[in-house]
């Protein structure tokens, strides 16, 4: 047991380093863009006392270091900075639109599990024509991309069979059943990818289980079918599997900036794409530095999750 | 004479492949007496762990067994999946040959003997688990409370098959198939295990099936041994008369191979030629293109018939064979065994 304790402290340990150097990141970036930031928010038709003023206004005429240390302590005290045309606080612009972003990835990635893994191990003692099908399945949905699958979701759910509404948003304290209808084409649209790719590493790892000589000690000691199948072969299995998941959240949250303007989903996607047009540097920078920090967050889950499971991860670690 | 308790009747297992099919196994017939330790030897590939897998019935899809595997009686080959299942840890329990591999890595070890007692009875998890203790003190796993929900890395090999041990005889099983259960130990605690093996036996009962290349360990506890080469069953006889007098060329070639005490430093002595591809196996005798004695009936298959010492071969050689097939004595004198 203290093994895995030491495991897990080690691991959230060693997400400071990773969220220091994603801070650094995310404010070189919008400095290594070309061109002024002040300027391009401003436009051409700016006098050059106006950019002071903005410039002074945004600490953008301190030295690189000093504007890092005040925007990180900012940062560590809940405090983004301002937008420069809303002028709202770029936290409570998170607020509302980070609920959104999540109820969306979350759904889309519970959906996928649910229908990856289970197609997976049933798919994994096949073959034939049930493996040939789930490999076409697979093929076709990683292929196929969001926007285009979202479009015709829309043209099927709401054009031809008039079910479900194409785009807009409720929020769900509002009304949860009106809510969750708006919800399913974006949910389904991000999902179906995911569920191919869950499905692909759930039969490739339970394949590899399968044929392991524990598994025919398991068969040898008499124990059911099902139980081998399920609670032995899935949990030794599981370690791709929660990989894969959590990597692919990342991806989920770089597929919902697609799907949350092609959806109109007030999302942190959509505000990230709108204030990018704007030229809105801080909200870009606060919303992507929450993102990026999601997607930390969601890796160290995967890890601490994946060394809950395969008591082997304690030992990788500690050498 | 006691009690027969496992019978394989003619078993045959072939596997089909791209290649054609490949006949492991041909046409064993043998039976364990209750209670013996019975050894199995044989070279890698000469169908011992086909034939075990087969009793088990865990042989893969590809494999096909024609014959009858009769224990207590009642023929496994013909029973379903489900049978088999309540008989698999329960009446018969199988040893596998790595316990680095034997135990799944992400449960406690403690856990994956209490498992197999309540895949075999209406058992409740703490009755199983005060039950699965007992078996973990019983092989020598030292502070069992305290190890038992250790993950299987945490312990070193020797100390993983007496967990392996302990699952198998967790429900007190009629018979044991240990499959080379010290190969992948080293020398002490290949020892040590075998040891475990015999007291375990001693005081159960169990009939075992050892299967192994390594005649030491035979030698070691085996009460009667069996010699596989290429799919067939060619000698059978109680250890001591194997070791005293191999009577089939192959199991002579066998001994003659096994460096001695007094062997001197240099070349080990071997038996000439390959082992026979059992995808185009030859019909008749299957070391007939190796055996330094080989004879024109060869080309037919011989039938094991026992002699008077009680060993049993299946060679022409043997007088016993000869009338067995139906064939009258060797016209050559002096070729024969002796």
């Amino acid at each position: 047991m203290n093994g895995r304790l030491e495991y897990a402290l080690r691991r959230v340990l060693l997400t400071i380093p990773v969220l220091f150097a994603t801070s650094i990141f995310v404010f070189l970036l919008i400095r290594l863009v070309p061109g002024d930031p002040v300027r391009t928010m401003l436009g051409i038709r700016a006098t050059p006392d106006t950019i002071a003023t903005v410039r002074s206004q945004l600490g953008l005429d301190h030295p690189l270091i000093t504007q890092y240390w005040d925007w990180l302590r900012n940062a560590l005290h809940g405090d983004l900075g301002q937008d420069f045309i809303s002028h709202e606080k770029i936290t409570s612009l998170l607020s509302v639109s980070m609920p959104i972003t999540l109820e969306l990835t979350i759904l889309a990635m519970l959906l996928a599990l649910v229908v990856g893994v289970p197609l997976g191990i049933i798919v994994a003692a096949k073959s034939g024509w049930t493996r040939r099908l789930s490999n076409g399945f697979v093929i076709g949905a990683i292929s196929i991309p969001d926007f285009w699958l979202g479009i015709m979701l829309v043209l099927i759910f709401t054009g031809s069979l008039h079910l479900l509404p194409p785009t807009g948003w409720v929020a769900f304290t509002d009304n949860p059943a009106q809510n969750l209808r708006y919800m399913v084409l974006p949910v389904l649209t991000l999902a179906t990818g995911q569920s191919a790719y869950i499905l692909r590493t759930t039969r490739a790892a339970m394949l590899g289980t399968l044929s392991e000589p524990y598994i025919a000690f398991l068969r040898a000691k008499g124990l059911r079918q099902r139980s081998i199948v399920y609670l032995h072969a899935l949990r030794n299995s599981s370690g791709p599997i929660v990989t894969v998941t959590g990597i692919q959240f990342g991806v989920l949250l770089g597929g919902a900036i697609v799907i949350e303007n092609l959806f109109a989903l007030p999302g942190v996607g959509r505000l990230i794409v709108t204030a990018i047009s704007e030229r809105n540097y801080v909200v870009v920078q606060g919303g992507v530095l929450v993102v990026a920090c999601l997607f930390i967050l969601v890796n160290l889950i995967t890890d601490l999750v994946h060394g809950l499971l395969d008591p082997r991860v304690e030992e990788a670690v500690s050498r | 004479m006691s009690d027969s308790l496992l019978e394989f009747r003619k078993v045959s297992v072939d596997y089909a492949g791209r290649g054609g099919t490949v006949s492991a196994v041909t046409d064993v017939s043998l039976t364990l007496i209750e209670g013996e330790t019975f050894g199995l030897v044989g070279e890698s590939g000469c169908g011992k762990t086909t034939l075990s897998m087969a009793l088990m019935g865990l042989l893969p899809d590809i494999a096909s067994v024609r014959g009858r595997i009769l224990f207590n009686g009642s023929d496994l080959t013909t029973m379903t999946e489900s049978q088999l299942r309540e008989l698999r840890g329960d009446r018969i329990s199988m040893v596998f040959q790595d316990p680095a591999t034997s135990l799944d890595p992400t449960f406690g070890i403690g856990s994956q003997v209490a498992d197999t007692i309540r895949a075999h009875g209406d058992v409740s998890r703490k009755q199983a688990k005060d039950r699965a203790l007992g078996l973990l003190a019983e092989v020598g796993i030292p502070a069992a409370a305290e190890r038992y929900a250790d993950p299987p890395h945490r312990l070193s090999g020797g100390m993983r098959q007496r967990v392996v041990l302990a699952a198998a005889i967790a429900n007190n099983p009629a018979l044991l198939l240990a499959d080379e259960p010290t190969t992948a130990l080293d020398v002490t605690i290949q020892a040590q295990i075998l040891d475990l093996l015999a007291d375990l036996q001693r005081r159960h009962g169990t009939t075992i099936l050892l299967i192994a290349h390594d005649l030491g360990v035979v030698a070691q506890i085996c009460d009667r041994v069996g010699v596989m080469y290429a799919g067939q069953l060619v000698e059978v006889a109680p250890v001591a008369e194997l070791f005293a007098r191999p009577r089939h060329p192959y199991t002579r070639a066998l001994f003659d191979a096994l460096p001695s005490g007094s062997h001197q430093a240099g070349a080990l002595r071997v038996i000439a030629g390959q082992v026979p591809d059992l995808a185009h196996a030859p019909t008749g005798c299957r070391f007939k293109d190796r055996c330094p004695s080989r004879l024109a009936e060869c080309d037919e298959t011989p039938p094991l018939a026992m002699s008077d010492s009680g060993a049993s071969i299946a060679c022409w050689l043997d007088p016993a064979t000869r009338a067995a097939g139906g064939l009258g004595p060797l016209a050559i004198a002096g070729e024969s065994n002796g």
